[in-house]
């Protein structure tokens, strides 16, 4: 539960999370924050939804529908990427690693 | 017009940075980034603050748009090359506004920022001092414009090409999934919209695809290339992308960006709406 404070930092006011459904998370290389990474978010068929650059401390955010999505990741230090089952609104929070 | 007339790449971007009468112009949504690194030489472009209207909802006008280019340096003979985040979608956004305004040379940079900055090119933070210029713009070029009557009589009758997302399309988000969800009053599409999402257009790297793969796409999705398209999204700036690559690169002929798109037209009281994914 340490990381909790942290995550309810990264959500703007005003997002009502009995509502909606937000995912978020760290970019990472070797445990390390890839700040300035291209973070993609594909949906179930794995076709692209939408697309946000890592913050300098790696940290991404979507608004997603319930559903199957895969985080994807394109930094200068390799891709990578996670799965995310969003059943409900709600905050997720995956960390997705490259190299 | 062709790929090489409205494209430039990378490579040939580096190798023309300080090539007299070419100007690089960023154009972000993020309307920060060019602030912390920028192609060396790009002045910037605020779409937001410097291309809208600051009361009325609509473009500045001519005058507007002479005084904007005139302070920030740009010539009528300048090539004008565009480029920002976001796979292109505000720097195609400009370029759709450039030639809109009547600007001859215009081009956009394949793969924009993120291409630039994933193949480790250089970025620079000096704000560029450009002497300032007389700037004449043209009327607009209404006819790559669509205004929302026209989109209304559109329906059933012309391409109507809605660029968003599948969730957006189907009325499940009212906005990308990277936005708070706000804007139109009512999610949906505009009736017998094809919903052929921006991104099929581009690569992973935000490259456009090949005219092949652009051409057997729209193809695909069922766009009546015998008919005039009209393309539209949330706000206007990924259908410049999709015009951009069907106007532009496909060489097609009458097709409009409906800069209104769902937020106007989401909000219109007494239109037809339509909601799930348009294929039942």
């Amino acid at each position: 539960m340490c990381g909790a404070p942290e995550q309810t930092a990264e959500v703007p006011a005003g997002v009502d999370l009995t509502k909606e459904s937000v995912l978020v998370g760290k970019v990472t290389n070797g445990g390390s924050p890839v700040g300035g990474a291209y973070v993609r978010l594909l949906d179930g068929t794995g076709e692209f939804t939408a697309e946000v650059v890592s913050s300098a401390t790696g940290d991404y955010r979507f608004f997603a529908a319930p559903g199957s999505w895969t985080v994807r990741a394109l930094s200068r230090s390799g891709n990578g990427q996670a799965d995310v089952a969003v059943q409900g609104p709600g905050l997720y929070t995956t960390e997705v690693p490259v190299g | 017009m062709s790929r090489q007339d409205a494209l430039v790449t990378a490579d040939w971007a580096e190798e023309n940075l300080d090539a007299p009468g070419v100007v690089f112009v960023e154009v972000d949504e993020d309307t920060s980034a060019y602030d912390g690194g920028h192609i060396p030489g790009a002045v910037k472009i605020d779409w937001k603050t410097e291309l809208q209207d600051q009361v009325r909802r609509d473009f500045v006008d001519k005058a507007g748009f002479e005084k904007l280019l005139s302070a920030k340096g740009i010539s009528n003979d300048d090539t004008v090359v565009l480029y920002g985040g976001n796979n292109n979608w505000f720097a195609a956004y400009a370029y759709w506004y450039f030639k809109l305004y009547g600007h001859t040379a215009v081009k956009l940079l394949d793969g924009g920022r993120k291409k630039w900055e994933l193949d480790g090119r250089k970025l620079d933070s000096a704000v560029p001092e450009r002497p300032q210029t007389s700037y004449t713009a043209q009327e607009q070029d209404l006819s790559i414009r669509a205004f929302r009557d026209e989109v209304v009589d559109a329906i059933g009758t012309k391409n109507l090409v809605d660029v968003r997302s599948p969730d957006e399309f189907s009325g499940k988000l009212l906005a990308p999934a990277h936005l708070p969800q706000e804007q139109a009053q009512r999610g949906g599409h505009i009736p017998s919209a094809l919903n052929v999402p921006w991104s099929k257009a581009a690569n992973e790297d935000g490259t456009f695809r090949s005219d092949d793969e652009l051409r057997k796409l729209y193809e695909t999705e069922g766009l009546d290339s015998s008919r005039s398209t009209i393309a539209y999204c949330r706000i206007g700036e990924r259908s410049s992308h999709t015009w951009f690559a069907l106007h532009e690169l496909l060489g097609e002929s009458d097709v409009k960006n409906y800069d209104g798109s769902w937020t106007e037209y989401g909000s219109l009281v007494g239109v037809p709406v339509e909601t799930g994914d348009g294929k039942s």
